[in-house]
Formats: C-alpha cells, sequence, structure tokens
C-alpha cells in the first residue's frame, strides 16, 4: 500500500470515528442530560388523567340544618372520542339530543368544546376538562328520556347517562343566605393562574363567593386521579394510577335557619311597608349577633337572587339581571359592601364625644327648633321646639339642635375654620373610640371599610377634588350647574379640605360623608351592650369531618375595646332602653314581652334616582336585647326605606318576635329560638337528612 | 514422510470448520446486532399488533426468515472465488440498473414517501434494486481501481474516470427517484474508494467539491423534490411541521429522550407500544433501544458498530491485496454512512432521510444487502495470509 493509501485510510478512519462520537454525544445528551424533558414530554404524549371529583362538604346552620349540599341529578354526557369519529362530528346526533332535552343545540355544541378549542373572545359554556372525560349537556335530565337515549344507544353514539352530584340549596323554611353561602362553578384560566399552590385539576368546580369560597380549601375535598396510558389510536392500553377521591369536609355555621329565614322575611317586609309608604324602598340589610362571642346568627341582604340558578346555568338575561343597576345590583351583599350613612343611631358616638369634652350627662340642655350655625339655621327634626331635657331624654326622642349645639361650640373651640393644631376633635375622636374605620373582619370576602369623614379625609378628598370644583363650571355638565350646586361648588374650591361648621354639626347627627356598613353599626351596639369589647364578627364555626371529627374550630377574636368609661357606656345603655320606653321607638315595640334597647335612624340623603325622583332617607334600626341582660344584637337598614321606626323597627320586632318565641304581645313557651337563652356551643352531628326543629306551637 | 503431510492435509480439510477464515469478532458482533435487531423489530410490533386483533409475531417471523436468507447470501459471498467474483460483477451492475429503470416506470415501481425505490413483487414482497447497485458499484469500483495494467502504483487519470462510470449512471437513476439518503451513501463510498485506491489527490478534492456544488444546484433547481426540501427545512428548523415530518421527528426524538438512562425495559415502553412513531420497525427502529433499551442498551448497539467498523479497519489495513481493501473500505463507508445518516437522523442530528439501519431495521433488501456486504468483509479476511 503506497502512502497516499495509508493517509487516505487514516483520514477516513479518524472521521469515521468522529462521527460515531458526535451520535454517542447527542445520544447522551437526549438520555441523560436532558432526559428528564423528555420523559415529561413523552408522558404528556402518552398518559391521559381522568378525574374523578370529590363529593364536597355541606354547609349547615347551628343545629346541623343543611344550607348547602348535594343533590343526585342526572347528566348527560357526550363523550368527545366517540362522537369525534363520525363524519359529521356528532352534529346530528347533538340535534337530535337539543329537540329531545329541550335544550338549544348551539349551547350543546359550546358545552362540548374544550376551552382550548375555541378562538378567544368565544369560550363562553367551553368545557374546561379533558376529552378523556364524558361532558354533560345537562344535569338535571328527565329519568324517562335518559332511558330512551341509553336504550338507542346505536342512535346515540357516545352519549352516554350518568348520576352526578349537583351543588343544592336546600331552601328549608324558604331560606335563601344567597349571599352568604355563595356558590359554586367550574374553573376559569383566572383561578388556574392564582393557583396559590393548590393543586386544581381542570374540571373541578370551586367556590366562587361567599362560604363557598371562603373555605373551598375545606369544602372540596381531593379528587380522585385515574391516570391511563393511551397509545396513538387513543385506545387505553393500562392504567398507570388509580387514586380515589375524598370527601370534602363539612362547614358548621353560627346561623340558625329559622332565624335566617325571619329576617329575610322581616326584611322583604319591611323594604315593601316603604314602598307602600310612598318610598323608592330599593334595598336593605338586616344583621342579627351573639354580642358575646361576636358570633353571627343571620344576615340577611335585599334583593337578592337564587343560588341554586348556578347550578341550573344562568341564562344571559339572569347574568344581567345579577348586576343590574335598574334591578338595584342583585349581587351586592349589603349588610358587608353597602355604605350608607348612619343618621340618629350615630348619636351614641356623639354622647361618647360630649362625655370626654365634660359635658354632664345628666344635665339638662336645651332642645329648640333650630341652631345658628354662621350663616346657616340648622333645624331640628321635624323643626319642633322640645323644650329642655337632659340628655338621656334627648337620645329617646331624637333631639338634633342638642347635637348640633354641642359639635358648633366644639368647633370653634378647636379653632374653626383655622384649626388649632393641638384641636380636640371630641367627636372624630369618639367614632375612633368604636374603630370605625376598621373592618369588623368577617370571613366572607370584598368587605367594604367604613368611613370616618374627618380632618384627613377632608384633606385628601380636596386633593382628588380640587381641579374638578375650581374649575366647575367648565368641567360639570348643565344638569349639574344649579345654583345651590355652583355655589357648593364655590365653596368646596375655597374651604373644602377643611372641616367647616357645617360639616361638625352634620357629623354630630350621623350626616355628611361618613358612612358605614350594617355590619359595622351591628358591632358598635353589641360592644355598647356587652360593656365595651368590639368582637371579630364570625360566621363560621367548624370544619367537621363526615364521621364527626373535628377538624378546626373558629373564634372570632377580640378587637379592642370602646375608649370611653364604663359610666358613659352605661348611660348609653339607660338611654338606649328609653328610646324603646318612651321615645321614638315606643310605638313600634309597645305591648312587646321582653325589654329591647334600641336606635332610630332616618337619614336624609342627597341627590336623585336614575328615574329623576329625589332620594329618599335611610331607615334605621339599631337595637339589642334583652335590655336587663343582653345576648343579640338586631340592626335593620331600608336604603331610601324612609321612618326609622315604621320602617326597620318593625322589622326588627318581627325578628325579636321570632327569636324570642313571641306571637303578638305574648311568649309562646317552647317557641323561643335558643331555649337556654343562647346560641348552641356544642357542634351538631352532620347528616343530610336533618331537618330545622319545628317551634311547639 | 509425503503420506504423513498429504494425510494431514487431508485431516485439515476434513476438520475446516463451516466458517473457517471468517473473524470471530466480525461475526460475534454482527450476530449480536442480528438478534437484537430481531428483538427491537419484534418489541416495536407484538403489543399494537395482538391490540388491534392480529398477529403479534407477523414481523418476527418474516424479519427471521430476512436473516435467513441474508444469512445464506452472506455465505454465499463469503465462499465465493475471487475469480468468479470478479466475472459477476457486470452482470451483477447490468441487473442493478435494469432494476434501477423498471423502479422509474410507473405501474411497475411503487412510489413510497415521495420517492420511486421499490419494484412491487408478486406474494406481498418489494425490492430495492439501489441496493443492489451499491455492492455493484463498489465491487465495480475496486475492480477497475486495483487492476494495474501497467507498473505504477497508483490509479490513473482513466482508471479513476472508468470507476465514476461505473458509478454514475446509477447515480443519475437513483437521483431520479429521489433518495437522496442513498446517494449520500454511494458518493461515500465513490469518495472513499478513490481516496484509498492512492488515486491523485486532485480527484478526491474535486469529487468533494462536486458533491458540495451539485447538492446546492440540486435543490436550487428543483430537481430535489419538494419533499426532501421539506425534510431539510423541517431538520433546520423543528417546529415548522411540514408534512408531519416535523411530527415524526419530534415523537423520535422524545420517545429516544425518555429512555434515560436504563430504558423502560424491552416490550415495555409506552411510546413504542403506543406506536407513537411512524415507521418505527423500519427507518426509526433505533427509537425503540433508545425507549426500551435506554442510554445503556443503545449506547452499547453504537459501541457494536464502532468494533464492527474498527474490525473491518483491521482487515483493510492488514490485507495486501489491492482489490480487497479497496472493496473493504467501500462497505466500511457504506455501513457507517448509513447508519449515521439513520441514527443521526432518529436523533436530530441528520434530516430525514429514510435509509434503514444496518442488520437492525426490518426490511428484506436491505437485510440482504447489508449481510451481503458483511460477507464480503469476510471474504476479505478469509484471504488474510498470517
Amino acid at each position: 500500500m503506497n502512502n497516499r493509501s495509508r493517509l487516505a485510510l487514516l483520514v477516513v478512519q479518524i472521521l469515521i470515528v468522529s462521527l460515531m462520537a458526535a451520535l454517542f454525544g447527542r445520544l447522551f445528551y437526549l438520555q441523560v442530560a436532558a432526559g428528564p424533558k423528555y420523559k415529561d414530554a413523552a408522558l404528556s404524549i402518552q398518559s391521559r388523567d381522568v378525574v374523578a371529583p370529590a363529593t364536597r362538604g355541606l354547609i349547615v346552620d347551628g343545629y346541623g340544618v343543611p344550607l348547602a349540599m348535594n343533590k343526585a341529578g342526572l347528566a348527560i354526557t357526550i363523550d368527545r372520542i366517540a362522537i369525534d369519529k363520525l363524519d359529521d362530528q356528532g352534529a346530528d346526533v347533538m340535534k337530535r339530543l337539543a329537540k329531545l332535552l329541550n335544550l338549544e343545540y348551539k349551547d350543546i355544541y359550546q358545552n362540548t368544546r374544550l376551552c382550548g378549542e375555541l378562538p378567544k373572545g368565544q369560550k363562553a359554556g367551553c368545557w374546561q376538562g379533558s376529552r378523556y372525560q364524558p361532558i354533560p349537556i345537562t344535569k338535571s335530565a328527565d329519568p324517562d328520556i335518559a332511558l330512551q337515549i341509553v336504550e338507542r344507544s346505536d342512535s346515540f353514539p357516545g352519549v352516554d347517562a350518568q348520576p352526578v352530584a349537583i351543588r343544592n340549596y336546600p331552601s328549608y323554611l324558604d331560606v335563601n343566605a344567597a349571599h352568604v353561602l355563595g356558590y359554586v362553578g367550574p374553573l376559569t384560566e383566572t383561578d388556574l393562574l392564582k393557583g396559590n399552590g393548590k393543586q386544581y385539576f381542570r374540571s373541578e368546580t370551586i367556590g366562587k363567593s361567599g362560604l363557598e369560597i371562603q373555605y373551598d380549601s375545606f369544602l372540596r375535598g381531593e379528587p380522585g386521579i385515574r391516570t391511563v396510558i393511551v397509545d396513538r389510536k387513543e385506545s387505553i392500553t393500562r392504567e398507570s394510577q388509580n387514586t380515589k377521591p375524598v370527601a370534602g369536609d363539612h362547614l358548621v355555621t353560627s346561623l340558625d335557619v329559622r332565624l335566617q329565614a325571619s329576617a329575610e322575611k322581616a326584611l322583604k317586609d319591611a323594604v315593601l311597608r316603604g314602598r307602600a309608604s310612598g318610598y323608592t324602598s330599593d334595598s336593605g340589610a338586616a344583621v342579627v349577633m351573639d354580642i358575646k362571642t361576636g358570633r353571627i346568627l343571620a344576615l340577611a341582604s335585599y334583593p337578592t337572587y337564587d343560588p341554586n340558578a348556578w347550578e341550573k346555568g344562568l341564562t344571559v338575561q339572569q347574568a344581567e339581571d345579577l348586576f343590574s343597576e335598574k334591578k338595584s345590583v342583585p349581587a351586592l351583599n349589603r349588610a358587608l359592601q353597602g355604605l350608607f350613612a348612619p343618621a340618629s343611631t350615630f348619636k351614641t358616638v356623639s354622647v361618647v364625644a360630649a362625655a370626654a369634652a365634660g359635658y354632664d350627662l345628666n344635665a339638662n340642655y336645651k332642645c329648640p327648633s333650630q341652631v345658628q350655625v354662621g350663616t346657616r339655621a340648622f333645624q331640628n327634626f321635624d323643626s319642633k321646639n322640645q323644650g329642655t331635657m337632659n340628655m338621656k331624654k334627648a337620645i329617646a326622642v331624637s333631639c338634633d339642635t342638642i347635637w348640633y349645639q354641642i359639635a358648633f361650640d366644639e368647633w370653634l373651640r378647636d379653632g374653626g375654620l383655622r384649626p388649632k393644631s393641638s384641636a380636640n376633635d371630641y367627636f372624630f375622636e369618639a367614632a375612633k373610640a368604636f374603630n370605625i374605620t376598621q373592618k369588623v373582619g368577617i370571613d366572607l370576602p370584598s368587605e367594604s371599610s367604613s368611613r370616618l369623614a374627618d380632618r384627613s379625609y377632608k384633606k385628601s378628598w380636596y386633593q382628588q377634588n380640587k381641579d374638578f370644583y375650581c374649575n366647575y363650571k367648565e368641567r360639570a355638565t348643565k344638569a349639574q350647574q344649579t345654583p345651590f350646586l355652583l355655589q357648593l361648588a364655590a365653596e368646596n374650591c375655597v374651604d373644602g379640605d377643611k372641616i367647616r361648621a357645617g360639616d361638625a354639626v352634620n357629623f354630630s347627627i350621623g350626616q355628611g360623608d361618613t358612612v358605614v356598613t350594617p355590619l359595622k353599626l351591628t358591632q358598635m351596639y353589641a360592644a355598647i351592650a356587652n360593656g365595651g369589647t368590639i368582637w371579630q364578627m364570625m360566621v363560621a364555626k367548624a370544619i367537621v369531618k363526615t364521621d364527626g371529627t373535628v377538624v378546626k374550630t373558629f373564634t372570632p377574636k377580640k378587637l379592642g375595646t370602646v375608649k370611653t368609661a364604663p359610666s358613659t357606656l352605661s348611660f348609653l345603655r339607660s338611654s338606649l332602653r328609653e328610646v324603646v320606653i318612651s321615645g321614638t321607638g315606643a310605638g313600634v315595640f309597645s305591648g312587646f314581652p321582653i325589654e329591647i334597647s334600641g336606635k332610630t335612624g332616618t337619614g336624609q340623603v342627597f341627590g336623585r334616582n336614575p328615574n329623576g325622583s329625589l332620594k329618599d332617607d335611610t331607615s334605621w334600626f339599631a337595637s339589642y336585647a334583652p335590655s336587663k341582660n343582653p345576648r343579640y344584637a338586631v340592626v335593620m337598614m331600608v336604603g331610601q326605606g324612609g321612618f326609622g321606626a315604621s320602617t326597620s323597627g318593625v322589622g326588627v320586632r318581627q325578628i325579636y318576635s321570632t327569636l324570642f318565641g313571641v306571637v303578638g304581645n305574648k311568649v309562646v313557651p317552647g317557641a323561643a329560638l335558643f331555649p337556654e337563652g343562647k346560641p348552641p356551643t356544642q357542634l351538631p352531628k352532620i347528616s343530610p337528612a336533618t331537618k330545622p326543629k319545628e317551634a311547639s306551637k | 514422510m509425503s503420506q504423513i503431510h498429504a494425510r494431514q492435509r487431508l485431516y485439515r480439510r476434513s476438520r475446516q470448520s463451516l466458517l473457517h477464515g471468517w473473524d470471530p469478532v466480525l461475526t460475534a458482533v454482527v450476530s449480536l446486532l442480528l438478534i437484537i435487531g430481531t428483538l427491537l423489530v419484534w418489541a416495536a410490533t407484538r403489543d399494537w399488533y395482538i391490540r388491534n386483533g392480529l398477529d403479534g409475531q407477523y414481523y418476527l417471523k418474516r424479519h427471521i426468515i430476512n436473516i435467513l436468507i441474508g444469512g445464506l447470501l452472506a455465505y454465499g459471498t463469503t465462499v465465493i472465488d475471487y475469480r468468479l467474483l470478479r466475472a459477476y460483477t457486470p452482470f451483477l451492475w447490468g441487473a442493478g440498473v435494469l432494476g434501477l429503470i423498471i423502479v422509474l416506470i410507473p405501474g411497475l415501481g411503487a412510489e413510497i414517501n415521495g420517492a420511486r425505490a421499490w419494484i412491487a413483487l408478486p406474494g406481498g414482497f418489494q425490492i430495492q434494486p439501489a441496493e443492489l447497485a451499491k455492492i455493484a458499484i463498489i465491487i465495480g469500483m475496486s475492480m477497475i481501481l486495483s487492476e494495474r495494467t501497467h507498473d505504477s502504483n497508483e490509479p490513473t487519470s482513466k482508471d479513476v474516470l472508468q470507476a465514476l462510470a461505473i458509478a454514475a449512471i446509477p447515480v443519475i437513476l437513483i437521483i431520479v427517484q429521489p433518495d437522496m439518503g442513498t446517494i449520500l451513501i454511494i458518493a461515500a463510498s465513490v469518495v472513499t474508494i478513490i481516496a484509498v485506491s492512492g488515486a491523485p489527490a486532485r480527484w478526491v478534492v474535486g469529487l468533494l467539491l462536486l458533491a458540495v456544488l451539485g447538492g446546492f444546484v440540486a435543490v436550487k433547481a428543483g430537481v430535489v423534490s419538494e419533499y426532501q426540501v421539506n425534510r431539510l427545512q423541517t431538520f433546520v428548523d423543528p417546529n415548522a411541521d411540514t408534512q408531519g415530518a416535523g411530527y415524526q421527528l419530534r415523537q423520535a426524538r422524545i420517545t429516544v429522550g425518555s429512555g434515560g438512562l436504563l430504558g423502560t425495559g424491552l416490550f415495555n415502553g409506552p411510546q413504542t407500544n403506543g406506536r407513537f412513531v411512524p415507521e418505527q420497525q423500519t427507518d426509526f427502529i433505533f427509537t425503540v433501544a433508545g425507549e426500551e433499551l435506554g442510554f445503556v442498551g443503545s449506547g452499547f448497539i453504537l459501541l457494536l458498530y464502532l468494533i464492527l467498523l474498527m474490525r473491518a479497519f483491521s482487515i483493510a489495513r492488514r490485507t495486501s491485496d489491492p482489490f480487497g481493501r479497496l472493496v473493504c473500505m467501500g462497505v466500511i463507508a457504506w455501513f457507517s454512512f448509513q447508519l449515521f445518516e439513520n441514527i443521526g437522523m432518529t436523533l436530530g442530528l441528520m434530516p430525514m432521510t429514510g435509509v434503514p439501519l444496518p442488520f437492525i431495521s426490518y426490511g428484506g433488501s436491505s437485510m440482504f444487502a447489508t449481510l451481503i456486504g458483511f460477507g464480503l468483509l469476510q471474504n476479505v479476511h478469509a484471504r488474510l495470509r498470517g
């Protein structure tokens, strides 16, 4: 062999060895270095997870009566793998099903598309699960029709009937509690993104609002997963794992279904009563609280909606109605989200202010028909001159001018329009003594904080609105340029950042920009009744397993104490009792066999309704009972409901009647809801079959 | 004394084993590859066929038959006399070219995967004339470049041109099919044989340049079919899933990678049993090894090929017969480029080429051809002195 040949042979050999080395290197990379990545990719090609949902836990009241449970429904399902194999992808089958089940074909089609198959913006109603799960097109099929379908399976390939669990709100005693309970729905992309560590499977239902979302992690349990290995034709070759679902735990609340139903009815009656008296009466809330523990016994909001509508499937109209202004936004929970000026119910704060400012609570004061404040005369209610009286009577009859004078005097003492740096601000401090801006900490989402319109509030308000008011003629609409509003704008531009005399005076009777939620007012009155403890308010009591094991208990925290002397609180209690004995609340509770303490409130509201009419007064009644040894606080509010006593006050009497087992003017033995004089402390046994206790008549 | 020698010679002849003259290492390696290949073909097809109600051993049986026939052909190649081999070569070449022409005639030739490479025979059998042509080209060129009609140590330009002519005609016919994978293999063999024959370096360089230029022109001038271009595009950008080629390559890579270090176990691979990689018992057979035998198993296969090639190099070096040397080098180039194209494609180093894996892929024509190649190596080895 000559040298050229030898060299060529060597070169070829080296070349070929390098080719082999390249193969080795690449093989190593794919299988060892990047092996895990490819393993994952292979798993997603070859395996499928089929999720078996877990039974959702029940939500029950203090005695174990179910407020939310699961009902067996009959679902008609479509198997995508099967119908995709048909020539028309199952269009004919779906059309015939639509006719049989009285559904719309387009709804069935949309419901059986995977969300990933649909273009953005057209995903409403899509199936969030996988192709391997039977997709329900209805959950409440008629069993006869379902039988027809299943028997003619050759006519309906890929269609099956399956029992499913539907979330059901049983409405015992016609109870609603929609805002408290919330509702459930399928996971959306946003839910998945928000994950926060939870392992969600795409086809689960989760809580969307209320208690359902607040305690979702306890209620939903764990879905079972069956992982199967498939081949290219999507046939299952073997099962890789199969874990059984774990049922969710139950939620025991402090609500009482009988009291809740009564509060809802009383609220609705109050709203209708207001309307019957000619008021707009468009919304309302009622709260019943255990003042010694902070637990909520009833929480009602008006208007409301049927929580079962979500599982049945909301129509577009229903969805729109929930948030429609015209229908007063039923979705809103007014007890926690409604902010209204407290009006005369706020005079309890003024008493605390007066005491702090050194006024003798037992002395006599004038209650004239009006008080001159600057250039304006502030009128007493009904412009009546009520003569001279002690403060207790002033509260009882709800005299306004006594507070105007005190508030005006203190405002002047604090420096008037040029406030001192060491201003006492007794009235604002008194509101803060009740922790007015602090949320009550209820275990429901989206609680609003109440607003204190003090000096710092005014300053920041001015920052935000200065430009508008100082350029009012250019910024405001023609309709907003009435002489009064023009004058107001001019004033706002000049000293909108200050507490003016009018502001101070209005504050003392709970008017102006200071607004509270019904929950907050309940907490304040409970604090007066129980000797000064500001309680956190809670609905949940405990999480319990089906076998009775207690998983977790919830106890409201003490959030603070009212910063005032015990003697002041004691004075308040006796004043509030006087309201019902001889004051504005006397008529409502005349003849009532249980001693009630409370306060009426009739708040003026500035502005017009969408239909052009002037807004009516907010009706409030805040109370607690029994007066000597208080246990319960009850507050009702009706927006644009008119007078405090006749609209809300009567409603509150209705609630106390149920609570104490009163019919007319007599206590019926054995009819009181809580025979021990307080709500139950023991946790009930959980069973879907528990029914409300019948009151013995 | 001569009587004793005569008797000894007699005994020696009668004690000659069947595999007398065969390189034991080469034999062992190829046998291992054949056994592994059989198991892989079976694993690639058994589960899927059974699940679809067919005979799970269908491919196993046919593969074993292919090996047996191939084995006979190899044996025949090993024992055939050199002179007979050289005498038959022109007929072999002629048959190859004829086959390549027939394959291009519509109706006689079948178009599979964008190429007219097969002749369908009665009984469900198919043959690929290109495989036959490969052997004919190697032997033919080696013949021409090793004969010295004059007293020189190297082939003349005339010899080189003659050798190229032998290769050119089949190559042109294969380009028309088109089967670029096979063209590359033949080109490698051609250049290797010419280089090792001792021909002037300018021939080697020139040919290499021609190959590169030719490839360029072919793609630009549209001689290369759109199908082939797509394959190249998919190679460059695996996410451009053109004509499903991207899908095949992705599945292949994922299948190999998912085997990890130790693999999922023979017959136990979900990708293989799920039949997610197309053409798994033919072009993508290596994915079965990748998934089910892991890096250890598929690395071992690469090692076997390396040993095979190194052994063949050793034979090429040791032989004093120029013809034998050139034949060896031609076979080495053929085997190494074919396995690099096949495994490279599976692993994502090469575009789709459509050539089977020697000794392992299912397929009669390929198995026969590679076993004949093996036979040629053993033939050269048998004639080694000492």
